[in-house]
């Protein structure tokens, strides 16, 4: 319906209800999955496994409810760059903790 | 719509994500801690874990996950020439918001009740694990709820901008920019709910 205006600069990607609603439904389902996965005696597997799906979930959420697979490329390398800094931040941290 | 002042969209988004950015490593510095601690404390851990009420945490994760959904389909509506309907899915989002924060009203009090909150006899003279928990528990939790209100505070502002017209279609980066905001408050939580109230 609003693909004429598609060349104007900025987002003007627009995301159906449709697509929105299947993405809600999949962030359900994966709810569902990670309290039965982790109501099952799994050893630290299950901290794994809480984590991984935590992660798809917030990949759906930044992707279609935060628009970010439509943003230019800029965006998605300063998101990076933030996820890299964590990440530096949580290694050190250990490398501290765990060899003291 | 006029052009008196030029309008620059991505940047504005472009800021906004920055400012998330520093938002993700607030918290990520409090997962840091929370992880550390795990390593030091795991016993201790586990059981404050096991006083959390996995029900009232996976149904605030609906709650919060639908208030995102409507949120986005708050930006669709606006996109699309829909002020109405733009409206009706922020105020669902804002009512969402609202819901979350009175079942977190109640886990909160029945920790109270059973003398656990910062400072209190009971955590002061059990464990240091314990009470080392349930503070980055409060501290977590309590900065989260910080950012729901704020986050409903600033859609309610959006959404009453809309309402009266000077939102539109075609001048909309404040109402994306706001639920951007809100995206963040349910991004965190998705890691708060599994880390606090699964896995442990």
């Amino acid at each position: 319906m609003s693909d004429h205006d598609a060349h104007k600069e900025g987002s003007v990607h627009i995301v159906s209800y449709g697509q929105l609603v299947a993405v809600w439904v999949s962030l359900l389902l994966l709810t569902v999955t990670t309290v039965a996965v982790t109501r099952v005696d799994l050893g630290a597997g299950k901290v794994w496994a809480a984590l991984a799906i935590a992660c798809v979930k917030s990949g759906l959420v930044i992707a279609f409810f935060m628009h970010m697979k439509y943003e230019a490329r800029l965006f998605r390398i300063i998101f990076f760059v933030a996820l890299v800094t964590l990440a530096v931040f949580i290694g050190l941290t250990f490398f501290d903790v765990l060899y003291r | 719509m006029s052009h008196l002042l030029p309008r620059d969209d991505v940047g504005a988004k472009l800021g906004m994500w920055l400012f998330l950015f520093t938002e993700l490593l607030l918290f990520g510095g409090l997962f840091i801690l929370y992880a550390v601690y795990l390593a030091r404390y795991p016993h201790e851990f586990s059981a404050g874990g096991h006083e959390l009420n996995v029900v009232m945490g996976t149904t605030n994760t609906v709650v919060l996950l639908t208030s995102s959904l409507l949120a986005a389909m708050a930006v669709t509506a606006i996109k699309t020439g829909k002020p109405k309907s733009t409206v009706a899915l922020l105020l669902g989002t804002i009512g969402c918001a609202g819901i979350f924060l009175v079942i977190k009203y109640f886990e909160w009090s029945a920790k109270f009740a059973h003398g656990i909150y910062p400072g209190s006899p009971r955590l002061v003279h059990g464990p240091p694990g314990e009470s080392v928990f349930f503070s980055l528990y409060f501290l977590t939790t309590g900065l989260h709820g910080i950012h729901v209100v704020v986050g409903g505070a600033l859609l309610t502002w959006i959404g009453t901008k809309v309402g009266k017209g000077s939102l539109t279609a075609e001048n909309n980066v404040m109402l994306e920019n706001g639920t951007l905001y809100w995206h963040l408050v349910d991004l965190v939580w998705i890691f708060i709910f599994p880390l606090y109230y699964l896995i442990l």
